[in-house]
Parts: C-alpha cells; structure tokens; sequence
C-alpha cells in the first residue's frame, strides 16, 4: 500500500515555504469540470438513498411529498410477523452460510497458500471464477442443479447456495493475509514442542483471526443483502428479508419498505465499517 | 552429521557435509549467503530433512522425527516471537507444551528471564521492545527448555554494531554458565573468531574446513578460507620445491618466497603463496629472510589501531599493516608515498595453499 506521505518545501534556513499562491486561485475550466463531476458522482451515489431514509420518516402513505415526520413505519415493521419471519430467515441463512464460507474459505486459502501441487493457477482462477460469475446465471444453475439432485428449496437450499457465493470472497481476503503471514512463529512452535494441531490451534488461529473475522463480516453482509441467486432457490416460508420487499414492491412501494431498506443499510454499512476497522488495527 | 545432502529441486543446497559437534561445545557455522549453513541448521532442527544422509543427536539418528519431538530448540533470525503473547507466556509456551506445571512454569520462566536480564518485561508484548530485547526474550524461550542442542540462526543479524558486540560476548558467557551445546549461523568472520569454539567454514553447499578460530585464521588449508576469514595478500606462482614444512614458489615476475605447504602442495602445481597484512612489515634495509623484496609505497591510511599501507611489488598491490606505536606515528619516521621500502615476513607466517 502506497504509503499518505507529505512533501514539504523546506527554504534555505529550514523553514517551511508557503504554498505557491495565485496558482489555486485562478479559475481554470479543468478544476471547474473536476469539482462538478465529483459533486455529480457522489449525488448520483447517494441522493436516491437519502430520499428512501427521509421518506421512511413520512407520514404521507403514498406520494413523494413530505408530510410530517413519523416512527410509525419502523413501528409496524417490526409488528408485521411476515417481516420478523422473513428477517428471521435472513438472520439464520447469513448465520449458517457465513460460517459454512469461512471455514471452508479459509481451510481453502491456508492449503493453496502452502501447498504446491499441479494445476494450482487453474485452481485458484475457480476458486475465484464465483466472484464475476453473473448472479442470475448463479442463481438459474443452482436453482438446476437443487432440482436436479432433487432437493425441495428451502433453508437449507439457501445456506448451500449462499455459501457458494461468500466462500470466493473470504478465500480471496483470506489469501491476502495468508500472503503476508510469518511462517516462522508455527516453526518457531514446531520448535517449541507444539504438534501441527497445537501450532494451529495457538498460533496460527489466533494470528488469523482479525482477518477471519472482517471476512466473516463481509460474508455475511453479502449474505443478508443477496436477492438475485436467494429469489431462485428461496422456498414456500423461507422467504428471506430481500426476497419479501421484492414481494410487496410488487403491490406497490410503501414507507413500511422504506424503513425496512434504511435499517438494512445501516446494519451493512456498520458491518463493513467494522470491517474495515478490524482490518485497519490488525495492520498497525 | 553424516553426509548430509539437501537438493531443492536441482539445486544442491548441501553437498554431502559430514560435522561431528561436540557436547557443550559453541560450534559455528560460517559461510556467504546461500552456502548451506541456514538450511544444515534446520536439519537439525527438522524442518528440512535430509534428501540422503542421516542426522545424529545425542547418538539417535533423527529420520524423519519431527520439530516438536526433538529436543533441540532454535533461536530464529526474525526473533519469531509470537506476536499475539505477553514475553512470559512466549517463554512459558514450551514447558506449556511438555506438560510441566503451573508452579514448576512459572519458576523456570522467571529463572530464565532472569538469566537474560528481562525480569521485569514479562507481561510486555513483543512490539513493545526493541530488537535487542527481542531478541533476548527469543533466547530465554529456547534455553527454558534446557534442549540439548541450542540452534541460532544469526541471532545478531538484526541488531546494530554496538549492541551486536555486547550480545556476542553475552551469548558467549551464557553458553557457558548454561553449559548447553549451542550452533550458531553467521555470515560474519569476526563475530564467528570471537564467539566459538570451534568453526565449520561452509561454501556452495561444502565444509570446506572445521577448527578451532587459530586454526581457521592461521592454518586455512583452501585459498576460499583464506580469503574469507580476515583479510590476506595472495601472490599467484608455482610450486618449486617441498621441504618439509615448507615449501617454495616463484611467482609471477620470478621472486621466489617461502611459506608452510598445505595439503595438496606438490612441486610444479600452481599455487598461491597468502600472507596475512599484519604479518608482513615494511623495513629499510633488507633482512636475512627469504621473503624480502623491494617494493614501492603506493598509498598509506590511517585507521586508528593501524597504518594501512599498500605496496607494490611488481604489478601485485600488497596490503601491510603496522601497528601504531609511537614510531609509526612519527612523520619523519614512516615511509611515505612514492618512496621505496623493503618488505618482509617470515616464511612460518606464510602459507602455500593448493588451487
């Protein structure tokens, strides 16, 4: 990672220089079509989910004019037994499909990391292939494929295909780290008198598991907003929580879908944050 | 160690080496990088094993015995603390291992930072202290173990000069007073003379010499040691006659000097004649020794503890070093560039090495 670094001008006694004036000052048609094009950016990024949060606030039932602020539709969200139910099951699938993904995921990444064997490149581009498959042609061949070996959709339909889907993404971040890890603390416990399971156990586990622990973050994130590959194989009362919404959207959208939206998007954004974070303090 | 090889892919990173160590013995491994030295020593550990040969400890051949099973315990060069332990249960972590008890830890842990000097460090972790520390800590982890063989992978490698001194001659009284066999990895002359007992000179997968550091310093048996441990003056010649102990060689440009034969030295073979710098001395009148000639001052430096002065004898560039006494110090005493000088050095100084 390139590293935030400043470059100050020291003048001829040390002091530092001020900036070059005029320069910053002046208008310049590039600046100007910088500036416009970043604002555009990150309007076009995030207006249309501030408007979902401000009319989750709304009193008005339908329409897009601001009424007057309002709880009642966080309210009934979480007095709608269809809704608990639905996110209920997005809970359980994310779960289950998180801690399928990370095991296998990271099992995967510490044995292609350390391991030299035949085919290994063409291994590691499928193990990743998931990553930039489509989504509906996921969906479509696992929804196939359960019909094919004759599983009836369900939960457990579910969890299966969102391992899947989590499991490139924490092979992938689990690769990143396993890349930079010291290999000489496991002989060092080697040394020490420490069988593999031991080494693994004390050492190697609990060095990993910062990263385990911010991919486990992002699979489940991933789990709990997926909607495409979820729409082919939910079942009759597996509904996950995305797979509801796009129910109701087709009656119409209601504020009570708006809210549900915005508290999804909290919880993902905190997620990733904390993510993020954990990444962030293993490095320092 | 009997004849050990170790081949990575086609590479041979250990050419058939054969190395008795003795019990309690300071036992060095020395070489350039990429001789063999690391990768022997972790044989012995076993995190390498031998393509062919067998490793012996204690009179067991090791085979296929793994790390945790052998008593022999490493001190790496990166230190290898575990990063996520406090110092005390880094060094507890082996006892840990052998099932020791809590009290009986705790005894032999404290006994041991103290043996390095860290008492009051125990509940530090490792980024919390300096390299010098770490590496200390590192130390104490091994030695709590009381293995037998004690490996040290270039333990001082990361530590700047001075500190490197002071943990040499550290080591060297802790391997005492533990009185554990230690076998140490450096690529550094000075520090391997200073700290063993004895030492194996390694080259492209070779041991090419073992001895004590008089020996390897004053009897290298191959043109490599010579030149690798401390510095040396080779003249190019050929053997003219053996006598004895000695034997003579006309070097190019026809001067004939006279040094002890090494193995190998034969009467007609080609051969170099190696005089180290301080065993060779600049005088102004010729003396009774075979190995006087007349030479040029080419260029004096002065290093504090020497003068450092480069002659020429022919076409060859030779480096003399005197000692600093009080006459070297007097300017109108010592030769100056230009001038010209006799110089001089007894033929049991010199060695005659075989190519």
């Amino acid at each position: 990672m390139a590293s935030d670094s400043t470059i100050i001008l020291l003048g001829e006694r040390g002091e530092i220089k001020p900036k070059p004036r005029g320069e910053t000052r002046r208008f310049s048609l590039g600046r100007f079509a910088l500036v416009t094009i970043t604002l555009f950016t990150f309007a076009f990024l995030y207006v249309p989910i501030a408007v979902l949060i401000v009319f989750s606030f709304n009193s008005a039932r339908t329409g897009a004019t601001w009424q007057s602020f309002t709880l009642q539709w966080y309210e009934r969200v979480f007095s709608n037994a269809r809704i608990l139910e639905s996110a209920a099951n997005s809970l359980i699938v994310a779960v289950l499909s998180t801690l399928g993904a990370v095991v296998i995921g990271t099992l995967m990444a510490m044995a292609m990391e350390r391991y030299r064997f035949r085919g290994k490149g063409v291994w590691d581009g499928l193990l990743y292939l998931p990553v930039i498959v489509p989504e509906i042609v996921m969906g479509i061949s696992l929804l196939i494929f359960f019909a094919a070996v004759n599983i009836s959709r369900g939960l457990l339909t579910l969890v299966i295909s969102h391992i899947a889907f989590c499991m490139p993404f924490v092979y992938l971040t689990m690769r990143a780290r396993l890349a930079d890890f010291d290999r000489s603390v496991e002989e060092a416990a080697q040394d020490l008198g420490a069988n593999e399971w031991v080494t693994f156990r004390r050492i190697t586990l609990p060095l990993l598991m910062p990263g385990i622990i911010s991919s486990a973050l992002l699979a489940f994130t991933l789990s709990l907003d997926d909607f495409v590959i979820s729409f082919f194989v939910t079942g009759v009362g597996s509904q996950t929580l995305p797979v509801y919404i796009w129910g109701q959207i087709r009656r119409g959208i209601t504020p009570e879908i708006n809210a549900i939206s915005a508290l999804m998007l909290v919880l993902s954004i905190f997620l990733v944050i904390a993510a993020q974070f954990i990444q962030r303090r293993q490095r320092t | 160690m009997r004849d050990v090889s170790k081949v990575f892919g086609d590479v041979v990173a250990v050419d058939h080496v054969s190395m008795g160590i003795r019990q309690k013995e300071f036992f060095a491994m020395l070489g350039p990088s990429g001789c063999g030295k690391t990768t022997s020593l972790r044989m012995i550990a076993g995190f390498e094993r031998p393509t062919s040969g067998e490793i012996y400890i204690d009179g067991k051949a090791m085979g296929h015995t793994p790390p945790f099973q052998r008593n022999v315990n490493t001190v790496f060069q990166s230190y290898a603390l575990f990063p996520h332990m406090t110092v005390e249960q880094n060094v507890s972590f082996g006892l840990e291992m052998k099932g020791l008890s809590r009290r009986e830890i705790i005894r032999r842990v404290g006994e041991a930072l103290e043996l390095v000097r860290l008492p009051q460090m125990a509940k530090r972790y490792p980024r919390q202290m300096s390299g010098g520390q770490q590496q200390r800590v590192a130390l104490a982890r091994a030695l709590v173990n009381r293995p037998n063989v004690l490996l040290l992978d270039e333990p001082l490698g990361a530590l700047d000069a001075k500190l490197r001194k002071e943990m040499q001659i550290e080591l060297k009284t802790l391997q005492r007073e533990v009185g554990i066999t230690f076998i140490f990895v450096t690529h550094d002359q000075e520090e391997a003379l200073t700290m063993s007992d004895r030492i194996a000179v390694f080259s492209k997968g070779k041991v090419l010499q073992i001895g004590t550091p008089l020996e390897i310093y004053e009897r290298p048996t191959t043109r490599f040691v010579a030149d690798f441990i401390g510095e040396t003056n080779f003249l190019e010649g050929r053997v003219q006659e053996v006598n004895g102990e000695f034997a003579s060689v006309i070097v190019d440009g026809g001067r004939r000097f006279v040094g002890r034969a090494m193995d190998g030295v034969r009467p007609g073979i080609q051969a170099v004649i190696s005089v180290r710098p301080e065993k060779a001395q600049l005088v102004e009148q010729p003396d009774s020794s075979p190995n006087c000639y007349e030479v040029q001052v080419h260029s004096i430096a002065y290093v504090g503890s020497d003068t450092r002065v480069i002659v020429m004898l022919g076409e060859n560039k030779l480096d003399v070093w005197e000692q600093n006494t009080i006459s070297t110090l007097d300017p109108n005493y010592f030769f100056k560039p230009g001038e010209t000088a006799w110089l001089t050095f007894k033929p049991e100084n010199a060695l005659v090495l075989a190519h």
